[in-house]
């Protein structure tokens, strides 16, 4: 079983990353499950989202505290949460930010795997907008092979109607853009 | 075989009902409710639902609406969480005692005060003797499934009683995941309209709800509960129906793994899932753990809880309510009472946990379990203990 949180700011659809990710998955055949962590919604105050993917039915319905990875939606983010807490031993942190991996690792002495992209200059060039979530996505798709590519694209299209192409167009630009250590 | 396809488990209910295809939904939206009747609301508003949706102030409203539709002959749903629930407690008991075959998802949330908006039982639980059929859902497909199942249990003619379906809130309700859902034609077969047996109608009037004096009241409060306690077989009739359509079998009382347990754990709800995860890890370890899942509370199945539940020495059983200033967890008495006339009775450790949504992973299972054998080995232990709480 793979567990996934997505930490971002309310209104930047990290739940709606959680789902995309679960239902591709479950279009894929396997079996997925993807929640918020429940509360009032409030735009602008962290958040976070789960998902959980596995070949076989998945039983836990609790929050998700040790991940394989982590993807943070929002830079800001950094200096209020830990998104490396929990994560699993040989799992990743996924960032979206300016500074490069080495930069990241210097100034918050994160000792896990990481990745890096520019997503939010991504979403404002494609989207026209700084919502991060489907660019993350890309990113997500970058460093690991939870679901193929191909199987994101339903989901997205369904989600987001006419501007699914620049949503898909994001996570594109993201998987390309993706850096992590060499 | 209908497709397989992810969504949230709110929309699967909607989907239910819209597949039952009811005649009249009164609803007032309560978190987390809120997304079942939203997606009805829209089911009908964009005409694929052809329903009566009433748009209603209060719950209490909702009810009393529910009781006009469904005496007009019409098929009739609900559902509500909470607070809702009890603004509507009073009705409960007027439909059930009318036998009116309403079906209702209640998506549990726990009561104020303090506010709170998570999940727990205490909302049914505080409802319990209001005389409706109650079932548990344990995950997405089964709330899915026990929706359809309802009608068809609500409107038998040897049953005619409401029916609430009870699914976690948050933690069933606002999860996306997989299930499979049913063709139109095996609703068709599986699901006749309803035909009820009186209606008010303006050329045939009859009295609904009428006046009783003391002469006469115990004998409806009787014939009310021989009808809950014979709906059962009823229920039974109905699940192996929808098992032979779907192959998805449900039963009253379910084990999990109690081959050779002396121990085990008795949930209700969602616990069921992660009951089973929790068994898998103390069996890897050695443990004669095993699970038993109810389904149905009400009418509470007696006899399938003293066949499964005498087999073993030990009883966990998991509760998400708390009967305040009672004996601990409404599930645990209600299995104590069944378990008072045999000779031999399990040790039972009442446990409650997960309140107002408080999260509850496999190591607090893992726990409640140390705690019931120090307890064994001390030859003592309190009558529930609160999981977790700090004092």
């Amino acid at each position: 079983m793979i567990e996934i949180i997505f930490h971002g700011r309310g209104g930047q659809g990290a739940v709606t990353s959680a789902e995309m990710l679960a239902l591709a998955a479950i279009g894929e055949g396997k079996y997925a499950q993807a929640f918020p962590n429940f509360g009032p919604e409030r735009r602008g105050a962290p958040v976070v989202a789960f998902a959980r993917i596995d070949t076989k039915p998945i039983r836990l319905r609790t929050k998700i505290y040790t991940p394989d990875v982590a993807v943070v939606l929002d830079p800001s983010l950094l200096s209020i949460v830990d998104p490396a807490k929990g994560i699993k031993e040989g799992g990743i942190l996924i960032i979206n930010s300016r500074k490069s991996v080495t930069e990241l690792r210097k100034q918050y002495g994160f000792t896990v795997r990481l990745a890096a992209v520019d997503a939010t200059t991504i979403a404002r060039e494609v989207l026209g907008l700084p919502i991060t979530n489907t660019t993350m996505l890309g990113a997500l798709l970058a460093m690991t092979s939870v679901v193929e590519e191909e199987h994101l694209i339903e989901p997205l299209k369904n989600r987001f109607g006419r501007i699914a192409e620049k949503n898909i167009n994001a996570m594109k630009r993201a998987i390309t853009e993706t850096k992590t250590e060499v | 075989m209908g497709k397989r396809i992810g969504m949230e488990v709110s929309l699967m209910v909607s989907e239910a009902v819209k597949l039952a295809d009811v005649d009249v939904i009164a609803a007032y939206p309560i978190t987390p409710q809120t997304h079942i009747v939203e997606h009805l609301s829209e089911l009908v508003a964009d005409g694929h639902l052809n329903a009566e949706y009433i748009c209603v102030e209060s719950e209490h409203s909702a009810m009393s609406a529910c009781a006009g539709s469904s005496a007009a002959g019409a098929r009739t749903y609900t559902a509500t969480s909470s607070q809702g629930l009890q603004l509507m407690s009073e009705l409960l008991y007027v439909v059930s005692a009318m036998r009116m075959p309403i079906v209702m998802t209640v998506v549990n949330r726990t009561l104020s005060a303090p506010l709170s908006i998570w999940n727990d039982q205490s909302d049914i639980m505080a409802n319990r003797d209001c005389g409706w059929i109650m079932i548990f859902a344990e995950n997405g497909q089964e709330s899915f499934d026990q929706t359809l199942c309802a009608f068809r249990i609500a409107e038998d003619r040897r049953v005619l009683l409401p029916v609430a379906v009870n699914m976690d809130g948050f933690i069933l309700s606002h999860v996306i995941e997989p299930y499979q859902t049913v063709e139109e034609e095996i609703v068709e077969k599986f699901l006749p309209p309803f035909d009820p047996l009186y209606t008010l109608h303006p050329d045939r009037p009859v009295t609904m709800g009428a006046f009783a004096m003391p002469e006469l009241f115990a004998e409806t409060k009787m014939a009310h509960e021989i009808a809950i306690r014979d709906s059962y077989a009823v229920i039974r009739e109905v699940w192996d129906h929808w098992g032979e359509l779907t192959g998805r079998r449900y039963e009253p009382v379910e084990e999990y793994m109690t081959e050779g347990a002396d121990t085990v754990f008795v949930t209700i709800g969602s616990y069921g899932e992660l009951g089973m995860d929790v068994v898998d890890r103390l069996r890897a370890a050695g443990k004669k753990v095993g699970l038993v899942k109810i389904r149905l509370f009400r009418p509470f199945p007696y006899r399938d809880i003293l066949n499964s539940l005498t087999k073993f020495e030990n009883l966990l059983i998991v509760d998400r309510a708390l009967s305040v200033g009672g004996v601990g967890g409404p599930l645990a008495s209600e299995i104590k009472t069944a378990l008072y006339r045999l000779e031999k009775r399990p040790n039972v450790f009442s446990f409650i946990a997960g309140l107002s949504g408080r999260d509850v992973p496999p190591e607090k299972f893992i726990e409640m379990y140390e705690e019931a054998m120090e307890g064994l080995k001390k030859n003592q232990w309190d009558e529930f203990t609160m999981v977790g709480v700090r004092q």
